[in-house]
């Protein structure tokens, strides 16, 4: 080594990290986090301090307390005597509830309407295009508290309630029909239900196999759709075919017996169904646009039939467009559904603000609520991102 | 409507107003005196108490935040309101957004403490009852088993009914909607078969909202104490001292006799050493507030006497006679601590 380079390599160690790519970004990665974790100190503990300062409780030793106020639907049980954890749990499962009926029945819908709206038939796509505008347009507010004005000054009060069918009654107390009485069987129907899901999976599987291997279609869907329907059916009938109704009927204030979908439930599912069905309806459309006519062409000239080519060419090329745009639909549902507080449905919003009302402790419910709607919504897009994977194309 | 639309981000950005801003602890006094103006949370729409009728606010829960702002800046015009939901009041008094919250709002012991609150005084004793439809054939609270219950979110009103059904062994449906006037709205509109508030509350609600007030009757049934009073945060007991005597300044004049038309005269020519001592004519009282001498005199000169302020806005108004909120001396239970 000569004293030259040796000198040279005296100098350059701070250079050189200076200079170096990895080095430079290490320590602004270091910087950026360092920030934002003082940041976030600076929050909590100025936080603590001014909590203290004004002698307001924290913590979340509220949530064992009793929470000695009343909700009006459940779908897990609750009362008065209760906890406030208790109360969050029916806040977060009416939530789900409406949001999953929601995220269902606008995907139906919303690829009803898209599929409309490029549809050959003038009228078809007229209307298409009107129902996307108008409900689109106004904010999905409005539409919440128009529709629950509408049920409770438009139908009439529960001693004159609409009566179409024999045991469905419509009031402004909301929609009771009948249900099946409580009998054993039903468990075991739904046990079939499953069974024959299962069935119909294993089915598929057998007949994509049987497919490749000899050439043979086998009509796996209509078949495997039976075995769903069938299965369950048997059971029913194996149990002595239990027919009894649980028939709602008007008792002091209200009805008993049956079931019943809420006024404020109601307009909220409309509300959220029909607003997030616009925007669907425009993802399925440009889905479906998305795939070059070509291919239909393409298709037809192989002779395979119009059913075949929109399940084995067109749909499988729109979905890698149509999903992406759909989880972002979904969440969006899901985070409106905090619109409910104001028509007084008892989702996770509507509790949590009575909650922090009655406990004085905002800074934890927010913290609650927050935590809730990430992990609800980090669940959904985990979920629809796997889906996304299994249906993009696979490059060979 | 507005208000709805902000009611759920308001909370949120309430208490992330706690999480960023520093509380004006032991300060309120100078910044009231700082900006010129008081900032007063009150109802959205509660004739008698809170309602702003073209324009103009009024109420008797109105009348103390000016009152409040005769005795600090000399004129009862320097309030501002904040209409405030009762889920969002507390946070709005605890975040720093209003000074005082004056907003038919009920005593307790815990808001009182872990809420962070002090609460001034009484100015409305007040106690739950039921209101419903009169064609519903009910004379007694006890044969609403199963009925569907209008109540405001968040407030003591909601925990009684709850513990009244408990205690009773009697089921309700809750529809529990936030604005004031939204849950009043979905009552008259039959959502609910029976609508629960402060007995003042369901005064307010027939007499002013319903379309025929006769077609309803308010049960006799009363079933809470609702000792209503403003309130302010912990940190400044220098301005929760004068609104708490803001209050009994405007009770003991009632005991005095002296009222908004003759506050001049008393002030000149009374030779009752009490009457001058409040009115400032022998000065002290105010120094010890911290205030001009004439903080009564305004008070009692802009705004009136607690009896002044009680027959404008609650009797006159919604046809509630005094009862136990009568001067002490009459057997109700306003009885002002001796301002002296």
């Amino acid at each position: 080594m000569s004293p030259k380079h040796s000198k040279k390599s005296d100098v350059s160690p701070i250079l050189t990290l200076i200079y170096d790519k990895t080095f430079r970004s290490v320590v602004y990665q270091i910087l950026v986090f360092g920030g934002v974790f003082l940041l976030g100190w600076y929050l909590v503990s100025n936080t603590m301090a001014n909590l203290e300062a004004q002698d307001i409780a924290t913590g979340f030793g509220f949530l064992e307390r009793e929470a000695a106020f009343g909700i009006s639907e459940s779908i897990i049980a609750y009362s008065p005597a209760s906890s406030y954890g208790q109360a969050l749990l029916v806040g977060i499962t009416n939530t789900l509830k409406v949001a999953s009926i929601g995220i269902v029945l606008a995907t139906i819908l919303g690829t009803i309407i898209g599929i409309a709206t490029v549809s050959k038939n003038w009228l078809l796509r007229f209307m298409g295009v009107t129902y996307i505008e108008t409900f689109r347009n106004i904010p999905v507010l409005l539409q919440l508290i128009f529709w629950y004005a509408l049920i409770n000054r438009g139908l009439p009060n529960i001693r004159s309630a609409l009566n179409p069918i024999e045991g469905v009654f419509l009031s402004n107390r909301g929609l009771y029909i009948p249900v099946m009485a409580d009998h054993p069987a039903w468990s075991w129907v739904g046990a079939g239900f499953i069974v024959g899901i299962i069935g119909a999976i294993a089915l598929r599987k057998w007949s994509l196999k049987r497919l490749e291997a000899t050439g043979h279609i086998f009509p796996h869907l209509s078949v495997g759709l039976g075995i769903i329907v069938v299965v369950p059916f048997l059971v029913w009938l194996v149990f002595g075919a239990p027919m009894e109704l649980n028939v709602p009927a008007i008792q002091g204030f209200n009805f008993q017996g049956g079931a019943r979908m809420s006024p404020e439930f109601t307009a909220l599912l409309l509300g959220l169904t029909l607003y997030t069905t616009t925007y669907i309806a425009e993802v399925v459309r440009s889905g479906i646009q998305s795939v070059p006519y070509g291919q239909t062409e393409a298709a037809t000239s192989l002779g395979l039939r119009s059913t075949w080519i929109m399940r084995l060419i067109v749909l499988p090329q729109a979905l890698r467009v149509i999903i992406p745009p759909l989880t972002n639909q979904y969440l969006n549902l899901t985070k409106n559904s905090s619109l409910a507080v104001a028509i007084g449905y008892p989702d996770l919003v509507s509790v949590s603000n009575t909650t922090m009302n009655q406990t004085g402790q905002a800074v934890e419910g927010v913290a609650i609520f927050m935590t809730v709607y990430l992990s609800i919504s980090l669940l959904v897009s985990f979920f629809m991102n796997w889906y996304n994977k299994r249906m993009s194309l696979v490059e060979r | 409507m507005l208000k709805k639309l902000t009611s759920t981000s308001a909370v949120a950005a309430l208490s992330l107003s706690v999480l960023a801003a520093g509380v004006q602890a032991g300060e309120t006094v100078d910044a009231v005196m700082d900006k010129g103006y008081v900032q007063c949370g009150v109802n959205t729409s509660l004739a008698g108490f809170s309602n702003a009728t073209g324009g103009e606010w009024a109420g008797l829960d109105v009348d103390v935040c000016r009152a409040v702002a005769a005795a600090m800046l000399g004129d009862s015009e320097a309030v501002r309101f904040t209409a405030l939901t009762a889920n969002q009041r507390f946070t709005a008094l605890q975040s720093g957004e209003v000074d005082i919250l004056s907003r038919n709002t009920t005593w307790t012991l815990t808001r009182d403490t872990s809420l962070g609150l002090n609460f001034a005084g009484v100015n409305y004793y007040d106690g739950q009852g039921f209101m419903v439809r009169k064609d519903l054939g009910v004379s007694s609270a006890l044969e609403l088993s199963g009925a569907a219950i209008c109540v405001e979110p968040g407030t003591t009103t909601e925990l009684n009914l709850a513990d009244y059904f408990r205690a009773k062994g009697m089921d309700f449906e809750p529809v529990v909607i936030e604005n004031t006037s939204e849950v009043t709205a979905a009552f008259f509109a039959g959502r609910c078969d029976v609508y629960t508030t402060d007995a003042s509350g369901l005064a307010s609600a027939r007499n002013v909202s319903a379309e025929n007030p006769a077609d309803y009757i308010i049960l006799p049934e009363i079933i809470s104490k609702e000792p209503l009073g403003p309130a302010v945060r912990h940190g400044d007991d220098e301005f929760m001292d004068i609104v708490r005597w803001t209050l009994n300044a405007m009770i003991e004049a009632e005991e005095y006799g002296v009222t908004s038309s003759n506050v001049d005269e008393m002030r000149d020519t009374s030779t009752n050493p009490g009457i001058q001592r409040l009115l400032g004519a022998t000065p002290g009282l105010g120094e010890a507030l911290g205030l001009e001498e004439d903080w009564a005199y305004n008070i009692i000169d802009q705004v009136g006497n607690y009896g002044e302020s009680y027959q404008t806005n609650v009797t006159e108004l919604l046809g509630l006679e005094r009862g136990i909120n009568a001067l002490w001396t009459d057997g109700g239970l306003m009885y002002a601590q001796p301002v002296r």
